[in-house]
């Protein structure tokens, strides 16, 4: 399989990947919006300051291909965008550069990036670049009068009627039924280490089992919610601000008990440009850059000082700070999500998860 | 043998060997079977050509990838290939041995060189597939070990975390240090070993596959008996209306299937959920009311519905073919001696469309036990399959070994049915189209 694997990606690599070369930068994206607020707000600005050309290509998930190039000793890429499970799992295995964090910049005010970056935004192989959260949103038509406010409101189908739909599988769903369930956000994953916790999540998720449709795909929530077929989701916040724009749909989002996790920058192991890479994230992590791209998409900056920066959604006169993960307000209760804890359960707790559903 | 395929050779050969009397030669003197043999040789060869690339396709797209993924079910040298001494430590001392020093040595110094050779998170990735937890526990004591330890290594790693004495852990880096381990075919068979090594049930709140494998045989076989029920009047209409008219029919079972498996499972969701064009007429109609709707999607009918839906044709194609090679005048016969219609049908008419019931009944039943977009998208909780397990072992948890030994259980019945139909129907009688 591997050598299968290595065979294709050498071929590809051959064909298709430009060399890497002098004053240039191999960029590896995730195409669609978001690959386009790095392309408006990083590459295009990158290029005019420092006349590096940066060259961007695509994959669905820029972590497999990465694995792949690294594996056959054929790396095209200086700099991939990868979510920071895979960036954490890649460095384990040994498949990234170390980043030296002492290139990024200061914030406007002095804070250093330690202080100004969110935590576990800079770690050995990794530096984020932007939050996306899962958040409770429901459909405003549906609540003419009381509307939910909190996690405790998804669990409470008597005062809020109406179905919900969550995400297929045990990851978010345990630690935001513990969050219904009355556990301050910090104590989350201490409980769910615990089978006590384990138990007491299922034992919330059984309140509402009936009345849940489960969704796999991200554009699934979106849909059951125009469809007036749930009345509140659980699902990705950019997701549903994406539908609530595009289709101008009554969609609303409450922040409490939201739970974050971040995407950034990473540099395979045996890249090209390593310091054109560096410069690039150094650059591009700035918080004025930071700012610029959170108007694209509904992602947050991971630095603090950035927030203050961002300004209407690219396009529109629609103040987009407010809809950001990072957004001051929007982080009480909060919840980060916990990589090590997932790397470590994730199977027993997947299993058991299913064998709950199919109960 | 190549000899006796060709019955040509072989009477020569024959000939040859039997009369003695004058060589048979050709016109240029050699030995007539050495010609033959060698022009039925140079055929033989052409036609091996031919079919040369077709072979190596299916070799290279097919075969191997199968293999190596058969091969991973029980094969997996996470630990094993990263950790030497202390694998080597264990194939040296019996089960039950307390680990000693010799033993905590070897483990820190696999530790150290896997940490500085960052294999460390595939060696806890292996161990974690057994006993959740323990991933961190390997990547943290790595990142520990990478700056040295020191003796007494005991007590050194117990410093970093006291969990590394547990019995069970050691059990399972025992079970882990051989490559080869069957223990993923235990647990997809909802077992597990105990620290003696013992095979006990998994824990009950853990038990899924056995359950899943029978609901996906049960649904399975109801969504194959649902398309024999709609498919067979639709079949028959096909194979008896006048031409014209049946090509228009053929269109029409012909059409969804060249629509995108996605639109199909789509449009069904948009039909039979909750605020779903069947319950607007219905509650429209006066039939239901507003809070009576029926839930008919995101679960097991919704998955039966869309599933015999999109594996209708093939069991109306195979049916068609064979019902069209069925002359009428048997049943006519059998009227004309007096048989009713029931049993004209009984004893004449549905006999014959057998081979083509076959085919049709072994197709969707494989298909239907593979399938995996559909329930995903309708099947709610209650219509998940066993191919959704797969694919989360696949895609999600990144077990690989796990979903290779899933899929193996899964072909291995595949074939097991396979073989069950061979002996009471007959392979022979399997008419494809």
């Amino acid at each position: 399989m591997k050598k299968t694997l290595i065979l294709t990606s050498a071929l590809v690599g051959v064909a298709g990947a430009p060399q890497a070369q002098e004053g240039q930068l191999n960029l590896l994206s995730w195409g669609g919006s978001y690959g386009n607020s790095h392309v408006e707000a990083y590459a295009k600005p990158f290029e005019a300051e420092t006349g590096i050309r940066v060259t961007i290509s695509d994959a669905d998930n820029p972590a497999t291909p990465l694995k792949a190039q690294v594996e056959a000793g054929n790396v095209t890429t200086d700099i991939a965008s990868v979510e920071y499970a895979d960036a954490v799992r890649l460095c384990d295995e040994g498949l990234l550069e170390e980043i030296d964090a002492s290139v990024l910049v200061d914030a406007e005010d002095g804070t250093t990036p330690e202080d100004d970056f969110i935590d576990g935004a800079i770690t050995e192989c990794f530096i984020g670049t932007d939050v996306y959260s899962m958040v409770l949103a429901y459909n405003d038509d549906q609540f003419p009068d009381a509307k939910p406010s909190a996690p405790a409101d998804f669990f409470d189908t008597e005062n809020f009627p109406g179905k919900r739909s969550m995400r297929k599988g045990a990851k978010f769903n345990l630690e935001f039924a513990l969050m219904a369930d009355g556990v301050p956000a910090d104590e989350v994953y201490d409980l769910l280490g615990t089978p006590e916790g384990v138990d007491r999540a299922f034992a919330k998720l059984e309140e509402i089992k009936p009345d849940v449709i489960w969704w796999e795909a991200g554009a699934q929530p979106p849909q059951l919610l125009a469809d007036g077929e749930v009345s509140m989701a659980y699902a990705f916040n950019g997701r549903i601000f994406a539908a609530a724009q595009e289709d101008d749909l009554p969609f609303e989002i409450v922040w409490d008990g939201q739970i974050y996790e971040m995407e950034g920058w990473v540099i395979p192991q045996g890249a090209q440009n390593v310091e054109a890479a560096h410069e690039f994230i150094a650059f591009t992590t700035a918080p004025q850059h930071q700012a610029r791209a959170a108007e694209f998409i509904s992602y947050g900056p991971p630095r603090r000082s950035a927030a203050a920066l961002v300004g209407n959604m690219e396009g529109t006169d629609i103040p987009m700070g407010p809809n950001l993960p990072t957004y001051a307000e929007n982080m009480t209760n909060a919840l980060a999500s916990n990589l090590d804890f997932w790397v470590d359960h994730d199977g027993e707790l997947n299993e058991r998860f299913s064998a709950w559903l199919a109960q | 043998m190549s000899q006796a395929l060709d019955p040509h050779a072989a009477t020569v050969a024959k000939a040859a060997g039997v009369e003695p009397g004058p060589r048979l030669t050709t016109a240029d003197g050699r030995p007539l079977t050495r010609a033959l043999a060698r022009s039925s040789r140079k055929a033989r060869r052409r036609a091996f050509l031919l079919v040369l690339p077709l072979l190596l396709f299916i070799l290279i797209t097919f075969v191997v990838p199968i293999g190596q993924m058969l091969q991973r079910s029980v094969k997996n040298d996470g630990f094993s290939a990263n950790m030497p001494q202390i694998s080597a430590w264990f194939a040296e001392n019996p089960r039950g041995t307390e680990p000693d020093e010799a033993a905590w040595a070897a483990l820190a110094a696999d530790l150290q060189q896997a940490a500085r050779d960052r294999t460390i998170g595939i060696v806890g990735t292996r161990i974690n597939y057994d006993m959740a937890g323990t991933r961190s526990l390997f990547t943290s004591a790595g990142r520990q070990a990478r700056n040295g330890l020191e003796p007494p290594y005991r007590d050194a790693i117990l410093d970093i975390d006291a969990r590394w004495e547990s019995p069970a852990l050691w059990s399972i880096m025992r079970e882990a240090s051989s490559a080869y381990t069957a223990n993923f075919y235990l647990a997809a068979l909802d077992r597990t070993r105990n620290t003696q090594g013992d095979i006990v049930m998994a824990p009950s709140e853990r038990q899924v596959y056995i359950m899943l494998f029978q609901r996906t045989f049960v649904m399975s076989a109801v969504i194959t008996f649902m398309t024999f029920l709609l498919g067979f009047p639709v079949a028959h209409l096909l194979a008896t209306l006048p031409l014209r008219k049946s090509n228009l029919l053929m269109i029409f079972v012909l059409l969804p299937f060249w629509t995108s498996l996605l639109v199909r499972t789509t449009s069904w969701m948009v039909l039979l959920q909750q605020q779903g064009v069947i319950n607007d007429i219905l509650v429209w109609l006066g039939i239901i009311g507003t809070g009576q709707r029926l839930q008919m999607i995101y679960n097991q009918t919704g998955t039966i519905i869309a599933m015999t839906h999109i594996l209708l044709p093939f069991m109306i194609l195979p049916l068609y073919s064979v019902m069209r090679t069925i002359n009428p005048s048997y049943v006519r016969a059998a009227r004309s001696l007096g048989a009713t219609s029931w049993t004209a049908f009984r004893r004449i008419y549905f006999p014959q469309t057998l081979p083509g019931l076959g085919a049709g009944a072994l197709l969707v039943f494989i298909l239907a036990v593979g399938y995996y977009i559909t329930p995903a998208l309708v099947g709610g909780s209650s219509g998940q399959l066993i191919s959704n397990m797969i694919a989360m072992h696949m895609m999600q948890t990144l077990n690989w070994s796990m979903a290779a030994a899933l899929a193996a259980l899964l072909l291995a019945s595949v074939l097991l049915l396979y073989w069950v139909y061979d002996r009471l129907v007959g392979i022979d009688n399997l008419k494809l189209g």
